[in-house]
Order: C-alpha cells, then sequence, then structure tokens
C-alpha cells in the first residue's frame, strides 16, 4: 500500500512539475533574475505548495503517527550546523548557474534533451562523492 | 519564452503541495527529491530504498503523461556543457550535505516551520539570486 502511495505521490509532484513549468530551467533563472525581466511564477508555485504542504502539516501535527505506517520519519537533527549552510550554498550556486534542481532535472529527462541527461548525470556523481567521501561522519539519522 | 498566466504555476503548485501532503500523512515521510533519488540510486547512506525508486518512476511517469496530456513545456537549459556539469555536480553534491532541496526544505521542511529548513532555504535562495546576478548583469550573459 504504502508504495503505491509513493508512487502516486511522484505522479502528483511530476504533473505538478510539468504544467508550473518549474521543469523549464529558464523559467527558474527568470524568478532568480531579480535585476533583470523578473518572472515571478516560481514564487506563485512556493505559495501554491505551501498552501497544501502547510494544510499537511498541520493536520499531522495532531496525529501520532501517519495512517500507513507507525510513526513519522522526521529528522532528529535540530542544529543549524556547517554542513546545512555550505550544502546550502553549494546548492543554491549550482541551482543559480542552470535553473535546475532534482525534482526538475528528473522530470525533464522526458524531454530526451542531451543536456538535461548530461546534468543528471552530473547531479549523480556529485551525490555519488558525497556518498563516498572519506572522513565523512556518518551519523546515523534515526529517520 | 512565452509568458505564463500565474494559474498554470499556481495549480502546479497546489499539485506539488498535494503530492507532499499524500506521502506525509499516508506514509509519514517527507518528499524530499534529492533524498528520494539518492535513495533510487542506491547512493543514500542507508542504501538503496524500493519506495524511492517508486517515487521516481513515479514522477518521471507524471512529467510525460503531463507533457503529453495536458501541456507541453519548452526546457531550456542554456550554458556550456562545462557550465551544466558543473552546476549539476554543485547541485547533487550540495543537495546531499546540507541534507536537501527545494522539495524537502523549501516545500516540507517550511510548512513544518523546521529552523534547519527555513535557514537552508534562505541560503540557496540567497546564494542563488546572487548567482544569476553575477552571472547575468556583472559577467554579461552566462
Amino acid at each position: 500500500m504504502r508504495l503505491l502511495v509513493s508512487l502516486i505521490s511522484g505522479l502528483l509532484f511530476g504533473i505538478g512539475l510539468t504544467i508550473s513549468d518549474m521543469i523549464n530551467p529558464a523559467r527558474v533563472t527568470g524568478f532568480l533574475d531579480l535585476a533583470g525581466a523578473w518572472d515571478p511564477s516560481a514564487a506563485f508555485v512556493f505559495a501554491g505548495a505551501l498552501t497544501f504542504s502547510g494544510l499537511a502539516f498541520f493536520l499531522a501535527k495532531r496525529r501520532s503517527a501517519p495512517l500507513l505506517d507507525d510513526r513519522f520519519h522526521f529528522t532528529a537533527k535540530a542544529r543549524i550546523d556547517r554542513p546545512l549552510v555550505i550544502g546550502s550554498i553549494l546548492f543554491g550556486l549550482g541551482w543559480g548557474l542552470s535553473g535546475f534542481c532534482p525534482g526538475p532535472v528528473l522530470a525533464a529527462l522526458t524531454s530526451f534533451q542531451g543536456n538535461v541527461a548530461i546534468f543528471a548525470l552530473a547531479m549523480f556523481a556529485g551525490m555519488t562523492i558525497f556518498r563516498f567521501l572519506p572522513a565523512r561522519n556518518v551519523v546515523k539519522d534515526d529517520n | 519564452m512565452h509568458d505564463l498566466s500565474p494559474l498554470w504555476p499556481l495549480a502546479g503548485g497546489a499539485l506539488i503541495g498535494i503530492a507532499a501532503g499524500v506521502l506525509l500523512l499516508f506514509n509519514g515521510r517527507i518528499a524530499g527529491i534529492s533524498d528520494l533519488a539518492a535513495k533510487a540510486t542506491g547512493l543514500a547512506d542507508e542504501g538503496f530504498r524500493l519506495p524511492g525508486l517508486v517515487f521516481v518512476i513515479g514522477l518521471i511517469g507524471g512529467a510525460f503523461v503531463a507533457s503529453t496530456l495536458i501541456r507541453k513545456p519548452e526546457i531550456v537549459l542554456s550554458g556550456s556543457t562545462l557550465q551544466i556539469v558543473v552546476a549539476g555536480l554543485l547541485v547533487g553534491f550540495g543537495a546531499r550535505l546540507g541534507s536537501g532541496c527545494t522539495s524537502g526544505h523549501g516545500v516540507c521542511g517550511m510548512a513544518r516551520l523546521s529552523r534547519r529548513s527555513i535557514a537552508a532555504t534562505m541560503i540557496f535562495m540567497g546564494t542563488a539570486f546572487v548567482t544569476v546576478f553575477v552571472t547575468r548583469h556583472v559577467f554579461g550573459g552566462m
């Protein structure tokens, strides 16, 4: 059952990314270009998304468990630590340079464009580098 | 690139929020794509997780269905191959180091009022704004 939910959630997410045009990196960099011809679309996307995710978390707080599992799976981390800050800076750099982040690029693979595939491969390479970094304290997150 | 009626971003955003809500209220999980993509490809610390792969398949499938039946998007990725590769590496590494991206921190974490996510979102948004400013208006259109 939970796998079906994952599938449905993914489907809705992919449809949302596509019809909102967040799948188009040029639309996103238009939003990020404050000094240029500013495109507010991404702001509307966040507004629409946060309305419903906000409602969902509001409802979730009132429950001790979700419907199909015995507990919620949230990170135990609470501190704003160095990896969070540095990771966010690096992510923001890459996002600003391309207009792509993980969700949209996966959705955009449906366009069969070579440069999109190159970005996706590089992104997974970046994840792999992180995964196999020596001397990384893998603090098991009770997630 | 043509102007887009705000109805599309609002509707698409609503679907994204609903998708996150569904995953949360049924499975108790955060819809963070960087995390789910890592789990789908066995790159998470906990290795491969089937729900992650199923979600990613759904995402790609949903994008395909939407672009075929609802609205075919233009997908314009500019920049040299080098720039694209560097950007991809940064996004992949940065999202993992920072424990999330626009969906995990921006859509879910902020909705949860997580201090970490609010901080992360402000930092990556600010960095992205500056990056675009520098590449477009200082170095003239990268």
